[in-house]
């Protein structure tokens, strides 16, 4: 059926009459990304000194959740003409026609603007104000500026994703301390290998994007040497924590055998074939990435529940 | 004269479905936020000049 004027004809579609489900919005939060935040971020929170009632320590991480899914939403706002170019997100709910682009601006900017005075007014100002920066950092920073713009996109958009365990870790403390500066930098440091690894495999899609992704401008030669050299430095910053004296022998160890384990994908993609068309070692770097994320910030709980409860000294 | 539009059935579900999310979010935030000031404030919020 059609709305007729004098001089025009619309379909129910170009009046913007949506068909959106709840679940398409809450397929722009990012749901797999999402469930990495509130992960690292109860990690941050369970880690840091002090205590949170239990209440606000659940209204914290519902409100980085939230951010954070709110960034994502925004992300896929301004990125969807590319979004709808890769195979990878060509079926996410703007390029699928299922929700508006402005309905997905309009739904980022309110979650974050709730999730963000929330976080201020029952938890604490400094963590708000950081999840704000974070929201702003990956919706503004990396998707508008960087994205589109260097090969440095990951390097320093990567930011965004490791301030989650900082915002838990400030939710209790309502500081920044260097050991949360550390649990920043293991993501930080990981996000590199991690997305060029990705990189690697969907090369044909990020071009045919245009997105300057690392093996697209640099070549697939210099991104294997970079990840191999951001592996051994990950490798390295993923043991700090015991070293520093947060975290215990145990995860010390664990930390240490991942980080070889990392390492050692790192160096069978840098001695893969450049024209290899599989790319099978580029895969299996990218699925023992995020075993390896898991199993550290896994750990670090473990092992910092235990020594709270009095299980371990 | 304007033609009436008439959503189609799809339309008037999936608008349902959205107004009953918000609605469930809604009264979420008004629980969420009378449970934190039960917490912060305890039996204390009840002393008040009236």
């Amino acid at each position: 059926m059609a709305i007729t004027g004098e001089h025009e004809s619309l379909t129910g579609a170009e009046i913007g009459l949506s068909e959106a489900d709840p679940r398409d919005y809450f397929e722009l939060l990012k749901p797999r990304v999402m469930s990495l935040v509130v992960f690292t971020a109860f990690v941050g929170l369970i880690m840091a000194p002090g205590s949170i009632h239990p209440f606000f320590g659940a209204v914290a991480i519902l409100c980085i959740a939230v951010g954070a899914g709110a960034s994502g939403a925004l992300n896929m706002w301004y990125d969807a003409d590319i979004d709808a170019i890769m195979s990878r997100t060509s079926r996410r709910p703007i390029p699928d026609g299922r929700v508006t682009r402005s309905e997905a601006l309009i739904f980022g900017l309110v979650l974050s603007a709730f999730s963000v005075m929330t976080l201020g007014l029952l938890v604490n100002w400094v963590a708000s104000a950081l999840l704000a920066f974070t929201i702003f950092f990956y919706a503004v920073v990396y998707t508008m500026w960087l994205k589109r713009s260097t090969p440095q996109n990951i390097v320093i958009g990567g930011a965004a994703g490791a301030f989650p365990p900082m915002i838990g870790w400030a939710s209790v403390t309502g500081s920044i301390s260097w050991d949360s500066v550390v649990l920043f930098l293991i993501i930080f440091l990981w996000t590199p290998p991690h997305f060029w690894a990705l990189a690697l495999f969907k090369q044909s899609d990020y071009g045919n994007a245009g997105v300057p992704m690392m093996p697209n401008v640099a070549g697939v030669r210099s991104t294997q040497k970079q990840i191999l050299a951001y592996a051994l430095v990950t490798a390295i910053v993923g043991v700090l924590p015991y070293f520093m004296g947060f975290a215990g022998l145990a995860y010390g160890l664990l930390a240490a055998g991942l980080g070889v384990g990392f390492v050692w994908y790192a160096i069978q993609v840098y001695r893969m074939d450049a024209d290899d068309k599989l790319m099978k070692p580029a895969k299996a770097m990218f699925a023992y990435s995020l075993i390896y994320l898991f199993g550290l910030f896994a750990m670090l709980l473990i092992d910092s529940a235990l020594t709270r409860f009095g299980v371990w000294a | 004269m304007n033609e009436l539009y008439e959503l189609t059935t799809k339309q008037k579900k999936s608008r349902r479905r959205r107004s009953i999310a918000i609605a469930l979010v809604l009264v979420s935030l008004v629980v969420l936020f009378y449970v934190a000031t039960i917490i912060k404030f305890g039996p204390a919020i009840l002393a008040r000049p009236l």
